[in-house]
């Protein structure tokens, strides 16, 4: 055996180990659906730096990570799905058909080149009602994973999450669809983020031709405070407790099959 | 195409080459290029009237805004091809154009432009000044030059609502692109020499939007009246101009109920005088 020799599996773990360090380090960013849409939040200090993004008129994009890795990434789902409605038509672009594409291309990276991509990604598409919604996750190796209701990614996401599951429930309002992430996005403890501190964006179905919509300045303002109301008004008259969250479904990836995906479980 | 190993670390997909450039046009003419409109080889054979060709499209300056009418009619030489065709177009928020000529190159463009507006926006965050705007859609018309000269012409107009200016603005073109920035109304297409005289006597500065779609209804009768190729509002049919307000509240197309409202105020004053309202003399 060759000096300095290692084993694949061995390198597939480092890789993993090594991708999976570098989406912990930033802020998480979640993505719950409410009651006309899907709702994307982030904490993102910068105004020009953007997390969220609108891929197409139903569909889009939340990401966590290496932002010059995940930028490439939602360039180039712009392009696949500006290319695919021109030359279809634009009902035939689909969050399914993009989250593939980022799947190929995630698991190829992950396979072939000496560095990972450090980013994880949320691909969604709203759809006429909330039963026809998708919220694909995917991860560093290619992993797509279908979820239902909400999901945080990036930073401390476990926590994250079970913060969100505490407060959601289906068919939120939007103003207590974003206080929940806003529960869910602040350490227990700390400092709530200011409305500038905030990208927050919806994919609203009932709005005509493009779905997705950024909500800043004094609308945002506006949710804000008539969401953190409403928490006040509920937590001091306790009614009906919150409906469990939905599974996630993190034991079953839709594609590509397990296989190369040797860092999700250790 | 070359192998994935080209393209950026380890991206697959030519989806992923970046052309550098925020056009969508851009990235298509390197992508798969038959997919623009008018890239064909010089024809055999000018073919003018075998194809359908789109008519008249007015538009004039209102308070806050502007408005653009079309009349739903095209014709392949003295043929009817269709009566309710759509040639305004919505191209994002705040713009909208209205086709003239070959149909089938135009209703591509418009799709074409409306994607390439749009693909821009997402990538940089921000939306085109209406000026760079209307520039694009110049070179979009020039690259058609030699389509049109084979008979497939297409002048477009477009209308876009300013923020800088809180008001509209109309831009028109040739078949050599353009463009040439119209203040208060202009029109285009076979009818447009007779709406252009009506509007001239009609316009009135700073109208609302409801007269100004009232002005430009009376301007494509007047058109239609005079010109084969414009089809007048089909009262047998219930086919109205397509008629879109742009304001600062974004691109409305109005209902097929609210058109019809302003064009029965139309045809019941012409059943009394049917050359339509008369300017003062002095």
């Amino acid at each position: 055996m060759p000096f300095g020799y290692v084993s694949p599996e061995q390198q597939m773990r480092d890789k993993a180990d090594y991708a999976r360090k570098g989406i912990a380090r930033g802020r998480s960013v979640v993505v719950l659906q409410y009651v006309d849409g899907i709702l994307f939040v982030a904490p993102n200090p910068s105004r020009a730096l953007h997390k969220i993004s609108e891929i197409y008129d139903k569909i889009g994009f939340a990401a966590v990570g290496r932002y010059n890795e995940f930028e490439a990434l939602r360039l180039g789902g712009i392009r696949y799905a500006d290319i695919n409605g021109y030359t279809y038509d634009r009902d035939d672009v689909t969050a399914r058909g993009l989250a593939n594409l980022y799947a190929q291309n995630l698991g190829q990276i992950f396979t072939e080149s000496m560095k990972p991509f450090e980013v994880e990604l949320v691909v969604a598409e709203v759809g006429d009602s909330s039963d026809e919604d998708h919220i694909y996750r995917l991860t560093f190796d290619g992993s797509v994973f279908d979820e239902s209701g909400l999901v945080a990614m990036g930073g401390q996401a476990e926590a994250v999450a079970n913060r969100l599951k505490e407060r959601y429930r289906d068919g939120l309002p939007l103003a207590e669809a974003l206080e929940a992430a806003l529960f869910a996005l602040t350490e227990p403890g700390g400092e709530r983020f200011p409305a500038n501190q905030l990208e927050v964006a919806v994919l609203d179905r009932n709005r005509p031709h493009r779905r997705f919509l950024r909500l800043n300045g004094p609308r945002l303002e506006r949710l804000l405070s008539a969401g953190s109301a409403e928490a006040e008004a509920s937590a001091e008259t306790p009614a009906v407790p919150p409906a469990p969250a939905p599974e996630k479904s993190d034991t079953a990836p839709t594609a590509p099959e397990g296989d190369i995906d040797t860092g999700s479980d250790s | 195409m070359g192998s994935h190993r080209d393209l950026p670390a380890g991206m697959v997909n030519h989806i992923f080459t970046d052309t550098g450039s925020s056009s969508f046009t851009e990235f298509v003419r390197s992508h798969s290029p038959d997919l623009l409109p008018g890239r064909n080889d010089v024809l055999a054979t000018p073919v003018g009237d075998q194809i359908p060709h789109a008519t008249t499209i007015v538009t004039a300056i209102c308070a806050g805004g502007v408005v653009m009418a079309g009349d739903r009619r095209a014709t392949s030489g003295n043929i009817i091809s269709q009566r309710d065709m759509e040639k305004v177009f919505r191209t994002d928020d705040y713009s909208g154009m209205g086709i003239a000529g070959a149909a089938s190159t135009g209703i591509e463009m418009a799709r074409l432009y409306r994607v390439e507006l749009e693909h821009y926006e997402k990538r940089e965050g921000r939306t085109l000044s209406v000026a760079g705007k209307a520039n694009r859609l110049a070179t979009m018309i020039r690259g058609n030059l030699p389509m049109a000269m084979q008979g497939l012409v297409v002048v477009p107009l477009f209308a876009a609502y300013d923020p800088d200016l809180d008001g509209g603005r109309i831009f028109s073109y040739d078949v050599g692109g353009g463009p040439y920035e119209q203040h208060q109304h202009h029109a285009i297409g076979s009818g447009s020499i007779f709406a252009r005289g009506a509007l001239k006597k009609l316009y009135r500065e700073g109208a609302s939007p409801d007269d100004t779609v009232l002005m430009l209804v009376q301007a494509l009768y007047d058109a239609a009246d005079d010109d084969s190729a414009t089809g007048g509002p089909d009262l047998a049919r219930r086919i109205w101009p397509v008629v879109a307000v742009i304001t600062a509240d974004g691109y409305r197309r109005l209902s097929d109920e609210e058109v019809a409202g302003f064009v029965q105020t139309v045809v019941d004053s012409r059943m009394t005088s049917p050359d339509g309202p008369t300017a003062p003399l002095r």
